[in-house]
């Protein structure tokens, strides 16, 4: 009688589905991401049931934190070498070229146009240990630099890329409802009545009421 | 078949086989790297972009008038006060501490839950079908309502349907009625 042996099944199995899968994955992940750009404030924005979605590009962002300070951001770089040049000249400050360069690319910014260009000056690292101590743009009524950033920077886009721009408020949760108010009011002076407040999505209530 | 016996039988001892080296590879070192490669990738990508909610002022006139302004009626009018620590004031009516004929409203105090302000809103639209609702984000004396209240009541004004609803600031005389009333 012959031994009966036990069907040994090989343990390597095959992986190659897997594999598939896995390299699909990848390749559909490093096509579609964007990185998260580095913001020079980390806000926290409040939850809404709006499910309005910000347009791909000409935003234009107002980062209030919770500490009343605001922080200018615009999403394309030529705009923004064409505001600096613009706000620099109305306040009397030149920026040299590489300043300028370094301008387009940050994110947002939060320091007065006085002190700027010492801000571009200062290379990555510094600048980030910088960021939690910066006084943000001045937008009260006597030095208001906040609506002259907006401005131009409109005046630009409108300019460059025939688009009209999408305003966008950033707020933290945290914030007062006063520093926002504010910026607002200051934005209503010049004709802009339209804004747009960041919120993260919130599921609707099933049932309103009753 | 013949043939290949023969070739068989040629050979010296038993048949000797091309040493076939094994189709599969270790692919081990590879899946390692795709998944690492899937995990970063996962963990830095940004999908979900934002959502806004728009808020729409309106233009500010150069020389208002007040003639041609229009009066809320008290039965219209319902004041809710964004008061600090998340809590919500509203009164009904209007409150004018200089006219003796318009009796002084009771302010009350509820919250931002299901039950609270938006229970309060559809309940009145429900005996008033066009309130009009006025947004006075309380800040006085250091005591500020948070921006996260203001956005939350306008997104109740949206869950609730509300046609007419402005956002300005707290008059004296509302902040003079929540210190007589001891609410703050």
């Amino acid at each position: 009688m012959p031994k009966v042996k036990p069907h040994r099944t090989s343990p390597s199995l095959d992986m190659t589905p897997m594999v598939d899968l896995a390299f699909l994955l990848v390749t559909f992940f490093m096509l579609t991401t964007q990185f998260r750009p580095d913001e020079a404030v980390v806000v926290d924005p409040p939850s809404s049931t709006s499910d309005l979605q910000a347009p791909d590009s000409d935003i234009l962002t107002l980062t209030i934190d919770n500490k009343k300070r605001v922080f200018f951001g615009y999403d394309k770089a030529p705009v923004k070498e064409a505001a600096i040049k613009a706000v620099g000249a109305k306040y009397g400050v030149t920026f040299t070229p590489a300043q300028i360069k370094q301008f387009s690319l940050l994110p947002n910014f939060g320091v007065p146009i006085t002190q700027l260009a010492s801000y571009l000056d200062k290379d990555t690292e510094d600048r980030k240990a910088l960021n939690k101590s910066l006084p943000g743009i001045p937008y009260d009524s006597l030095n208001n630099q906040m609506i002259d950033w907006v401005l131009e920077a409109r005046k630009a886009n409108a300019a460059q890329f025939k688009k009209p721009t999408f305003l966008v408020i950033r707020g933290d949760g945290n914030a007062d409802v006063q520093t926002v108010q504010k910026v607002i009011k200051e934005l209503q002076e010049k004709d802009i009545n339209r804004f747009n407040l960041l919120t993260s999505l919130e599921m609707k209530p099933s049932f309103v009421g009753e | 078949m013949a043939e290949i016996q023969q070739k068989g039988d040629s050979g010296k001892g038993g048949k000797k086989r091309a040493k076939k080296a094994s189709t599969k590879i270790d692919m081990t070192p590879m899946v390692d790297l795709a998944f690492l490669l899937l995990t970063f990738f996962m963990l830095t990508t940004t999908f979900a972009k934002p959502n806004v909610m728009q808020l729409t002022m309106p233009v500010k006139e150069k020389n208002p008038n007040p003639e041609e302004q229009t009066k809320i009626k008290a039965s219209q009018a319902v004041t809710v006060i964004l008061a600090p620590d998340d809590k919500v004031f509203y009164y009904f009516g209007l409150n004018e501490p200089t006219d003796k004929s318009v009796p002084v409203p009771e302010i009350k105090v509820t919250d931002f839950s299901a039950n609270g302000i938006r229970k309060v809103l559809l309940d009145r639209k429900k005996q008033q079908p066009e309130p009009i609702i006025l947004i006075e984000p309380y800040a006085y004396e250091g005591k500020e309502a948070k921006y996260k209240n203001m956005v939350d009541i306008l997104d109740e004004m949206n869950i609730t349907d509300q046609k007419k609803y402005a956002l300005i600031d707290i008059s004296k005389k509302d902040v003079d009625l929540i210190k007589k009333q001891n609410l703050l």
